[in-house]
């Protein structure tokens, strides 16, 4: 136990920790004065060195191992993962200037810089209560984004349903730790394995399991827990909403790899407890996220349900982790957070011209902005999976993987199968958005040219050039991960 | 072995004709025709030419030209000159222009003479080529012209006519083609000379085995029948001959109607002795079954060229009849060769007949209708013979050609056939009798109605405004006169004239052609009938 | 030879040009399509003239991928990629000269064009399953956008369901593929690493397998029953896209059916094959059918697609080297054929009558009016009823051999299937071009139909593809000396070796 290992092996939290005080601090002694284009544009420089540093210090920790007694691993993945985390933030705040018009920009940019402390930290997290202070850190941080637009109820009912069901789900995550201790007597992820391997299942277990498996559910917006979702994709602000919907799923998806494979995973050689479970969760989020969404006439709804059709395939990337690396699984993540963070960009900035609620509100988008149009065929292609963008090769590596886990014989390689199929059924309602915005002409009151702001432009083309690269040539992603 | 290519020649004149139809551009109508009229006339040339260096002591192809073509599919090109070969050549030489003459006045010279010279060469290409491939190629080109030429030429309806025509006529190649490439699959070969050989020893029977053999069989049979037509499969003939105009008509009957009969001499019968002789039997009623119902249905017609139609798969159905008669009496014990020959040469000679007289005769309704506004009914016309005596005569001798009247070339040929098959099948012979008396009605009545009585009320009508208006019916039936049913102008003279006098001579001296055929039927009687 | 990757390189760089190019003029961006496609054209002329025929693929580059997966960018050829990859050139070319006119978003038309044929040519040219599937699909989306924006008759339906049917079948055959990689422990996805591994499964998983693949790669090539996107989807797409949706992309398909499934699983061929052999004769009977009664101009070149293709896939099920060398060269003819028929429907008539329902065509004296129009139209229809001379004839002739080796009654039902192509063919040839021969029924002057001339790019346009149908008609050995030593290779031999009945 050695305070200073520990703020080295933390040393990006704490430059993301210092970087929101620091935000808060220039916004409340010079800020106060000036408009608040200036400050936005102020607290999102200082963010985004910030989150700079963070990376230079991810970049020097390497990949050593365990660090501070057990109780966080720096290993490769949670390197990778913190750097996407990273990356997400900072284009999450990128699309900040300009696109919010929400009061406050200091505390906006500071809470998203606490959350992503939250996430990092639940990238490396090897301890149940080092793992649930984070969740709990980052999950706050995100009600609070939620509801930041306090001119529109939509918002503020999107914080408390995001509210409601994170806590019942932090109570159910609890509960199923604190039986986890009582069964193991240890916080530490390597010990509970351990002690599980030795004893034989207990009803217990199996009790635990379904409460953690539950509070995932809620986390990872896996049907039948994802209600929240459409309504919170829909009510937040934009940002806030890209956010949710590529950082937070990253860090849980992380987290609960870890929890799942390296705590409760099949040290005993045979399938898992709780595999059958995840196989259900799904099974479940791929067939309903998908049919649902061919319904939606609301893009953020839309997206909510293609997010929980995602989920779905994430899942049974944590299926296929243990056995064979969580490398398929951080890289679908990332690449799908990639292409949300842009997706939600885009309709940000689209709302700083109108409304972009719904499908029509894209009519037209490829003469009202060739540059969003083209921005908005990348990330939606790259979600539906199409080549060479980088969501058909996460795809492509994560079904590969779950036939590789026993070919038929076991769930994954059917449940790869459905969501192949599904990809199918997917391409419809992305493709339909695609229509709006490149085949159907724009609505007589919304004509106007849409202006793009530089920082977000650049924002947009990064991730939409990083979907290219990683899509392109997978192989450098996937080296930083194993 | 000629060093120039004769028989390629005689096959692509009539295309570079049409080739340069069709390059010239602006041309006026007269000289798209003389071109036309010349290169079709290059036929007659060079088959004359063919001529001086046939020898018909020769049994096997002259001339013959042999290159590799496509060798993924053994493909040769490959023509070649025979008695029957020589015979059919002629016979398109002489019809082709005269065809081009009897529809001198047609519109859109520059197409017609294209698409005829295109046609022509088809038909030449169909009886000079000796492998599948290309003896396919043209058989089924010659549709295309003759499709357009009756579509775009033809009466009301000829868009009907045209479309049954071809689509019949593909139905049954289709089936042939899926029955040599069967023998293709089997025999790696689509050369007719080596099938013959395959068929002749029998290996071809045995690689198809016995269903396969007789579905190739029946699958090529089809494709000839419908050509030709055999009965029950000539419902498409009628409307094609009766709609086309009328140098298509000609050509129709004279010519493309013997590329059936040339397909079952030159391909069915020498690669399929057996089974045709398994399947002769039935054949033989359906061949008489031509020959008596196509008489009995001319009989019925008032429309002339319906009635020469039928007349037409009359005639044809002879060829066939001796045809099947033969191959039915194959390897009969105490069976001589005599009677065989005979039939065969008839067979041939026939063909060669028919094609003259129906030619001319087709010609004739030609003339009959420019002088009566489109009309060519059977009762539209009399008293023809006084108005327009040379064409009475002219016709005349056309229709009694193809009664079969002694002394003229129908009767030798008819003769002979009757000969061999009644030396074979007395029978069928006598069946066919039926049909010779029914040929005998309705030509003669042909011969009555138009051309003695009193003029009918449509002759003339180009010359008299009110038959156009259509109350012909209630207006007095002028006497025939030369001046409203002109006589036989240039061009129609050049046409029938020397087709009469063909017919004639070759009444007269009917060894002219039956020294070309002889040695070749007697060698098929030996080597096809008398195994 | 080493110069044939360049094909996909340039069309794509083509397209981000003319995308660019478009934004200034639509002039420079024709051109730079033009350019673009003459371009792969003449690398595919060279490089098939300097082509020396083997069997097997020769290797045009080779370069590790993606290492975790053993996937590589392997591109290779042989003469089956070739005779394709010119087709391919032809089409694409072709297509250029009829789009001429394309005067709304000319720029991003002419992008979209080239990236979808920059994916055509990837699938040609890859060797391994990965890249081709990639190629695979990039060349799916850019179909939708030609086809809803540019399109004519219910074009967002249309688009829409050809692009679902089209990546639904991807969708199978990437479950096929990963289930082979993964169930024969397969070191990478090289099509020959993907055949050893696919020997290792049991024969009931090959079967599984094979319909996966086949099934997902026939869809593209129109096998009955799945057929119904081709017609709605050429009748809504734009000239130039039917003509590269019929005449190339449809191939696409069959050469995935030939190249990926039949040589990776001969086990499930051979449990397969009658059944293919059936739906593909369905395929070219109902198809052809269904054309003979449409009033839609462009529908009966649409299900006439579908019945030739049909014979394609006969081919392919008779799986003896002489009916597979048919399927090929049919697949050359048929997109040249294809593509004369959709130009001059599409380009030549529509865009100047502005109607394709045959009943009205039928009052308009169209050879008179547009004697161009109607001789191509004769002429590609003619090639395409399988008239000796023409492209059509060889390759069907080829196809009725090979199908009479493996089971006669297969090659009779085909047989009937030439006769209702005649039907069809011939019905459309005179209705729309001939009309009515009725002197009664009043029918304008030609020139009281104000219709434009033909202009030069599509004289051009028709010449060449009108050339290559002729020539390879007569000379059908140009390309089956390509081919045919092609399938001598081990991996084809396994194959049609296993599909003997």
């Amino acid at each position: 136990m050695n305070y200073r290992e520990l703020f080295h092996a933390l040393s990006p939290e704490a430059a993301l920790i210092l970087g929101a005080l620091l935000v808060l601090a220039i916004d409340l002694t010079i800020g106060r004065k000036k408009i608040a284009e200036a400050r936005w544009d102020a607290s999102v420089r200082v963010a985004l060195l910030a989150i700079g540093l963070a990376g230079c210090f991810t970049y020097a920790l390497g990949a050593n191992g365990a660090a501070f007694g057990g109780a966080l691993m720096l290993d490769s993945l949670a390197r990778a993962t913190r750097f996407g985390l990273l990356v997400l933030a900072a284009l999450s705040l990128a699309l900040l200037p300009g696109t919010a018009r929400m009061r406050h920009p200091a505390e906006f940019v500071a809470v998203v810089l606490f959350a992503a402390a939250g996430f990092t930290v639940m990238a490396t997290a090897q301890n149940l209560l080092v793992a649930f202070l984070a969740l709990e850190l980052a999950s706050l941080s995100l009600y609070v984004l939620a509801g930041f637009d306090k001119t529109k109820p939509e918002s503020a009912e999107a914080a408390l349903k995001y509210f409601l069901f994170g806590g019942v789900s932090a109570a159910f995550l609890l509960f199923g730790f604190s039986l986890l201790y009582g069964l193991t007597a240890s916080i530490e992820i390597a010990e509970i394995s351990r002690q599980l391997a030795a004893a034989p299942a207990s009803p217990l277990l199996v009790v635990a399991l379904v409460m953690v498996l539950v509070a995932f559910g809620f986390k990872a917006a896996a049907a039948p827990f994802h209600l929240w979702a459409p309504d919170v994709y829909q009510g937040a602000p934009a940002p806030a909403a890209a956010l949710i919907a590529s950082a937070s799923k990253v860090a849980g998806f992380a987290l609960f790899a870890r929890l799942l494979w390296q705590g409760v995973g099949d040290a005993t050689g045979q399938a898992p407890l709780w595999m059958l479970t995840v196989a259900i969760l799904a099974g479940t989020s791929l067939l309903l996220g998908n049919f649902v969404a061919l319904a939606q006439r609301n893009l953020r709804r839309l997206l909510a349900y293609s997010a929980i059709a995602h989920a779905g395939v994430m899942l049974l990337g944590v299926i296929t982790g243990g056995r064979l690396g969580p490398a398929a699984l951080t890289y679908y993540t990332f690449t799908y957070g990639l292409a949300t963070v842009g997706a939600f960009g885009v309709i940000a900035i689209v709302e700083r011209a109108g409304r972009c609620q719904d499908l029509g509100d894209l009519a037209g988008l490829h003469r009202r902005s060739p540059l969003l149009a083209a921005c908005l065929l990348v990330f939606v292609l790259s979600l539906a999976g199409i080549p060479p963008l980088a969501g058909f090769f996460g795809k492509f590596i994560l079904f590969s993987h779950a036939l590789r886990l026993g070919g038929l014989a076991g769930p994954t390689g059917w449940l790869a199968f459905l969501a192949i199929a599904l990809s199918a059924v997917a391409l419809y309602y992305y493709l339909i958005v695609l229509k709006q915005a490149y085949v159907v002409a724009p609505s007589r009151e919304a004509e106007g040219r849409i202006p793009v702001p530089l920082k977000p432009a650049i924002a947009l083309l990064i991730a939409a050039a990083l979907l290219v690269a990683l899509g392109a040539f997978p192989s450098s992603a996937l080296r930083l991960m194993t | 072995m000629n060093s120039l290519p004769l028989l390629s020649l005689i096959i692509f004149a009539p295309w570079i004709g049409a080739a340069l139809l069709a390059l010239l551009r602006g041309a006026s109508p007269r000289t798209c025709r003389t071109v036309a009229l010349l290169f079709s006339l290059s036929t007659l040339a060079l088959s004359t030419l063919a001529l001086t260096s046939f020898d018909p002591t020769r049994t096997t192809p002259q001339l013959v030209e042999r290159h590799a073509w496509i060798t993924a599919l053994n493909v040769h090109y490959h023509l070649g000159l025979d008695g029957l070969s020589l015979v059919l050549v002629l016979l398109t030489g002489i019809v082709s222009p005269a065809s081009l003459l009897a529809s001198w006045q047609t519109g859109r010279a520059r197409l017609f003479g294209a698409l005829f010279l295109a046609l022509q060469g088809s038909a030449l290409g169909v009886f000079l080529a000796l492998d599948f491939f290309h003896w396919f190629l043209f058989w089924e080109l010659s549709l295309v012209p003759a499709f357009f030429l009756i579509k775009l030429w033809g009466g009301a309806g000829a868009t009907r006519a045209a479309y049954q025509f071809v689509i019949y006529t593909i139905g049954g190649s289709a089936f042939m083609l899926v029955g040599f490439a069967a023998i293709f699959a089997t025999t790696g070969s689509l050369d007719f000379q080596q099938l013959a050989q395959l068929g002749a020893d029998g290996s071809l029977a045995a690689k198809l085995g016995a269903g396969g053999v007789r579905l190739v069989f029946l699958g090529v049979l089809l494709g000839l029948a419908v050509k030709t037509p055999l009965w029950p499969l000539h419902t498409w003939q009628a409307p094609a001959y009766a709609e086309a105009p009328t140098g298509a008509s000609m050509f129709l009957a004279a010519v493309m109607a013997k590329m059936g009969v040339y397909g079952f001499l030159r391909i069915l019968w020498p690669i399929f002795p057996q089974p045709l002789h398994d399947a002769a039997p039935w054949l033989l009623a359906l061949a008489l079954g031509g020959v008596v119902l196509g008489a009995w249905a001319a009989m019925r017609q008032t429309d002339l060229k319906r009635m020469l139609a039928y007349s037409s798969l009359n005639h044809v159905s002879y060829c066939l009849l001796a045809l099947f008669t033969v191959a039915c009496a194959t390897g009969r014990p105490g069976l001589t060769g005599e009677a065989a020959t005979a039939a065969l040469a008839g067979t041939i000679l026939q063909m060669f007949n028919h094609g003259l007289s129906a030619a001319a005769l087709f010609c004739c309704i030609g003339v009959l209708e420019s002088r009566a506004v489109g009309k060519r009914g059977l009762n539209d016309f009399g008293g023809v013979r006084t108005a327009a005596p040379v064409f009475a005569g002219l016709c005349g001798v056309a229709l009694f050609s193809s009664l079969g009247l002694p002394g003229l070339n129908g009767f030798v040929g008819e003769f002979l056939i009757f000969r061999g098959v009644f030396g074979l099948s007395p029978a069928s012979a006598a069946v066919a009798c039926l049909g010779l008396l029914g040929t005998a009605v309705f030509l003669l009545t042909f011969w009555q109605r138009v051309f003695h009585g009193p003029l009918g009320p449509d002759v003339g009508g180009a010359l008299r405004p009110d038959s156009i208006l259509g109350d012909h019916s209630s207006g007095p039936k002028a006497p025939p006169t030369k001046a409203n049913f002109p006589d036989l102008r240039g061009t129609e003279l050049a046409v029938l004239v020397p087709l009469a006098l063909l017919m004639i001579v070759l009444g007269v001296a009917p060894q002219l052609l039956l020294r070309l055929i002889n040695p070749l039927v007697t060698a098929w009687a030996g080597h096809l009938v008398l195994p | 030879m080493s110069t044939l990757p360049f094909t996909i390189y340039l069309s794509f760089a083509g397209a981000v040009l003319a995308l660019v190019a478009g934004a200034r003029s639509p002039a420079a961006a024709r051109l730079v399509a033009l350019a673009t496609s003459v371009a792969g054209l003449a690398i595919a002329f060279f490089a098939g003239a300097a082509f020396t025929p083997q069997a097997g693929l020769q290797t045009l580059v080779d370069l590790p991928w993606i290492a975790e997966l053993g996937i590589r960018y392997h591109l290779a050829a042989d003469g089956i990629s070739l005779t394709l990859v010119v087709l391919t050139g032809l089409a694409a070319t072709a297509g250029v000269l009829f789009s001429w006119n394309i005067q709304e978003r000319t720029g991003e038309f002419f992008a979209l064009y080239l990236a979808l044929i920059g994916g055509v040519y990837g699938v040609f040219l890859s060797a391994d399953a990965f890249t081709l599937f990639v190629f695979y699909e990039i060349a799916i989306v850019p179909k939708y956008f030609l086809i809803a924006i540019w399109g004519s008759t219910n074009r967002e339906h249309g688009a829409m369901k050809l692009v679902l049917y089209s990546f639904a079948g991807s969708a199978l055959v990437l479950a096929g593929l990963l289930w082979v990689h993964a169930a024969g422990a397969a070191t990478g996805f090289g099509l020959s690493e993907l055949v050893m591994a696919a020997a290792r499964v049991t024969p009931g998983e090959q079967i599984a397998m094979f319909a996966l693949v086949f099934l997902g790669f026939a869809v593209l090539a129109g096998l009955f029953p799945f057929h119904t996107w081709a017609p709605t989807g050429h009748v809504a797409a734009p000239t130039a896209a039917s003509m590269l949706l019929a005449g190339v992309v449809m191939k696409l398909g069959a050469y995935g059916c030939l190249r990926v499934a039949l040589p990776l699983f001969p086990a499930g061929f051979a449990f397969w094959q009658p059944t293919i052999a059936w739906l593909a004769v369905a395929g070219i009977l109902y198809a052809g059918f269904i054309a003979l009664v449409q009033d839609d101009f462009k529908f009966v070149i649409g299900y006439s697609s579908v019945s030739h293709m049909g014979f394609v896939l006969l081919g392919l099920a008779a799986g003896n080297p002489q009916a597979v060398a048919g399927a090929v060269l049919q697949m050359f003819s048929h997109g040249v054929i294809a593509g004369l028929l959709f130009a001059v429907v599409g380009r030549m008539i529509y865009e100047r009558t502005h109607t394709r329902r045959l009943a009205d065509l039928r009052g308009m004296p169209l050879h008179r009016a547009l004697p161009f129009a109607a001789l191509v139209f004769v002429l590609a229809g003619l090639a395409s009823m399988g008239m000796p001379g023409f492209s059509g004839f060889p390759a069907e002739f080829a196809i009725l051999v090979g199908t009479w080796k493996t089971a006669p009654v297969w090659a009779l039902a085909a047989g009937a299937g030439v006769v209702i192509a005649a039907a069809f063919t011939l019905r459309a040839i005179q209705v729309a071009f001939f009309g009515t021969t009725d002197k009664s029924v009043a029918r304008p002057a030609a020139a009281a139909l104000h219709l434009d001339p033909i202009t030069w790019p599509e004289r051009a346009g028709a010449m060449l593809l009108v050339g290559a149908t002729v020539y390879l008609g007569l000379n059908p050995d140009t390309l089956l000396d390509w081919i045919t030593p092609a399938l001598q290779s081990p991996l084809m031999q396994a194959a049609l070796k296993g599909g003997a009945l």
